[in-house]
């Protein structure tokens, strides 16, 4: 298996994508918001867009180092575009076979599309053209698999099932695979390793896990939907760490960590009651709800620098409204300290 | 009152085209079509016009398809000039034409009143329509399908066969009709250019001219025939936008002027 290896430099429009990235036979996902320059970085490497300087290589074949530039049809790239790009006048099967007559009808089975092998993209739901774009792209036995918001396209009702269909396949195929998404959910379904990109460069790259645990920034915590909060780390009784936060709320963490430190602490771990319960969570904090966000059994709400989830029945119980003064609270075991440069 | 209005429109537009039919009897023009100078302007303009036609596709597709897909300083200045001609008074292509190719022009050719000079007037009136139709029908096919191929492994013309021409087809295929009747149609530079010799270069509407103040049913019945070829053209091109379902192009009059 051959490893892609990427080092880009491209001007943008507000800013320049610098970014060095190595992908061996895993699945790689970059993630950040929509202009971080995602889409460019997958453009590079498959041929569409030629970066001002900087190295594409797959194996010991150079694709583009300023001398080189291999055109896109001779780079072993099997790219599934944002709406997936079927040729509209073709078959489902013929769209297959455009990239390897031999290999259509076995592709098409395998991912489920043999029935479907005389219908127009037109006909097909989100999911299939999603299994046909894939199909197509792995028909020229492609060396690296490229793929640009692969669920963006759908609703979210076929979401969740074509995420775990997608992620099914992408294990089995074992191929090295760059992928991009703004969702940090999908990113962390399909991908071994994730890459926060905000305004071109990579600002954390690790697994779903440890961007998680130790977000290296407050933008990669936003992202990952955890709570970072900023502060200074010091010393406490008992062995624990006190962080006192720029507006002088204190909180515990059982993790040793002292100087400019981010309290980490997930969403489902903090508790929301109307007083402050006599329990044996160490922190509480009180605040004003600014919002308030079903997601379908749960719901997220936001109150001062932290957000909580709770389910939608102790949502309805504590009547937990917008403007509403609460105690959210969580214990010194739950916050976990990172390091912040 | 808007309703007046449409009904006067309408009564002026059909009017003429009804009086040609009108004034001879469908029977006595079909029995006219047999008469020698029918017969050889008709073959004139069946030649010269499926020659014309032949060099207006072969040539206006690669070239729109080049002009559709490459970004390059001046391109609007190059589209600009193709669609100079279209504008361009007939009798001015003509005295053109013979400036640029007359025996004492500057390409000292002797083209002058011959059926090439039909063809090289029609291709220069009909084929910049047919040009800027396939350029607007080029631009219209989704860029990214074009990618797509490319990185499912089809060289440039590959590309072109398989995915470009036939999502572009509909609005090519509008373009070609509406080049081939303005072909048909041509006057004023054939005239100028190629004379109205009958048998070599009069074609069917030099005929009518020829004809009108002579023999003044004969050049009712030729322009009955040229209402007709006129009319299945254009019942052709209304037939082409629902042929390809796919095509994204709105085909036939959209303005597509491309520099934008």
């Amino acid at each position: 298996m051959d490893t892609l290896r990427v080092d880009l430099s491209i001007p943008l429009r507000a800013f320049r994508l610098e970014l060095a990235l190595e992908v061996g036979a895993e699945t790689v996902a970059l993630v950040g918001p929509s202009g971080a320059g995602k889409t460019s970085v997958l453009r590079a490497v498959a041929g569409l867009l030629r970066p001002a300087r900087g190295l594409v290589a797959l194996g010991d074949e150079t694709w583009f180092d300023g001398l080189v530039e291999v055109p896109p049809e001779r780079r072993r790239v099997g790219f599934v575009f944002q709406e997936y790009a079927l040729f509209p006048h073709l078959t489902v099967r013929q769209n297959v076979a455009f990239a390897g007559a031999e290999r259509a009808d076995k592709l098409l089975g395998r991912l489920g599309l043999t029935a479907l092998a005389r219908a127009r993209p037109g006909q097909l739901s989100g999911g299939e053209r999603q299994r046909v774009a894939l199909a197509r792209a792995l028909a020229r036995e492609p060396g690296i698999l490229l793929l640009d918001e692969p669920l963006g396209a759908l609703d979210p009702h076929t979401r969740a099932h074509v995420r775990a269909e997608l992620r099914e396949q992408l294990h089995r195929l074992a191929l090295p695979t760059l992928l991009v998404t703004h969702d940090y959910a999908d990113a962390a379904a399909l991908a071994d390793r994730v890459g926060v990109l905000v305004d071109g460069r990579i600002v954390q790259l690790g697994t779903p896990a440890e961007l998680l645990a130790a977000p290296a920034s407050p933008f990669v915590a936003e992202f990952t939907g955890v709570n970072l909060l900023v502060g200074e780390g010091r010393p406490a009784a008992g062995g624990l760490t006190e962080v006192v936060l720029s507006d002088g709320t204190r909180l515990r963490s059982t993790d040793r960590l002292d100087g400019s430190v981010g309290l980490v602490v997930y969403p489902w771990d903090v508790a929301i009651a109307r007083e402050a319960p006599d329990d044996s969570a160490q922190n509480h904090v009180r605040a004003r709800i600014s919002a308030v966000v079903p997601l379908g059994n749960r719901a997220r709400v936001t109150l001062g620098p932290l957000t909580a989830e709770v389910t939608a029945a102790s949502l309805e119980r504590l009547r937990l409204r917008p403007g509403e003064s609460v105690v959210a609270s969580f214990k010194a075991t739950a916050a976990r300290l990172t390091p912040l440069g | 009152m808007f309703a007046a209005a449409a009904c006067v429109v309408l009564a002026f537009l059909v009017l003429p085209v009804a009086a040609i039919f009108l004034r001879v009897a469908p029977d006595d023009l079909v029995g006219r079509l047999g008469d020698p100078v029918v017969r050889d302007a008709l073959l004139v303009t069946l030649k010269t016009s499926a020659v014309a036609q032949v060099l207006i596709l072969g040539l206006g597709t690669p070239a729109a398809y080049l002009l559709a897909s490459r970004r390059f300083r001046g391109r609007s200045i190059v589209l600009t000039l193709v669609e100079l001609p279209i504008v361009l008074p007939p009798a001015v292509a003509g005295i053109g034409l013979l400036a640029a190719f007359g025996r004492t022009g500057l390409l000292h050719t002797s083209v002058p009143f011959t059926q090439t000079a039909v063809v090289l007037a029609i291709c220069l009136v009909a084929g910049p329509l047919y040009a800027r139709q396939a350029v607007a029908a080029f631009e219209s096919v989704d860029a990214t399908l074009v990618e797509a191929a490319r990185t499912l492994g089809a060289r440039p013309g590959r590309v072109f066969l398989r995915i470009a021409l036939p999502l572009a087809a509909s609005g090519l295929g509008a373009g070609a009709a509406l080049a081939f009747a303005r072909g048909v149609g041509e006057f004023g530079a054939t005239i100028m250019f190629a004379g109205s010799l009958q048998g070599l270069t009069q074609t069917l509407p030099l005929a009518v001219y020829a004809q009108f103040d002579r023999d003044f049913s004969l050049a009712l019945a030729l322009g009955g025939l040229l209402v007709a070829v006129s009319g299945a053209v254009l019942l052709a091109v209304k037939l082409l936008a629902p042929w390809t379902r796919f095509a994204s192009t709105s085909p036939f009059l959209s303005a597509p002027s491309a520099s934008s």
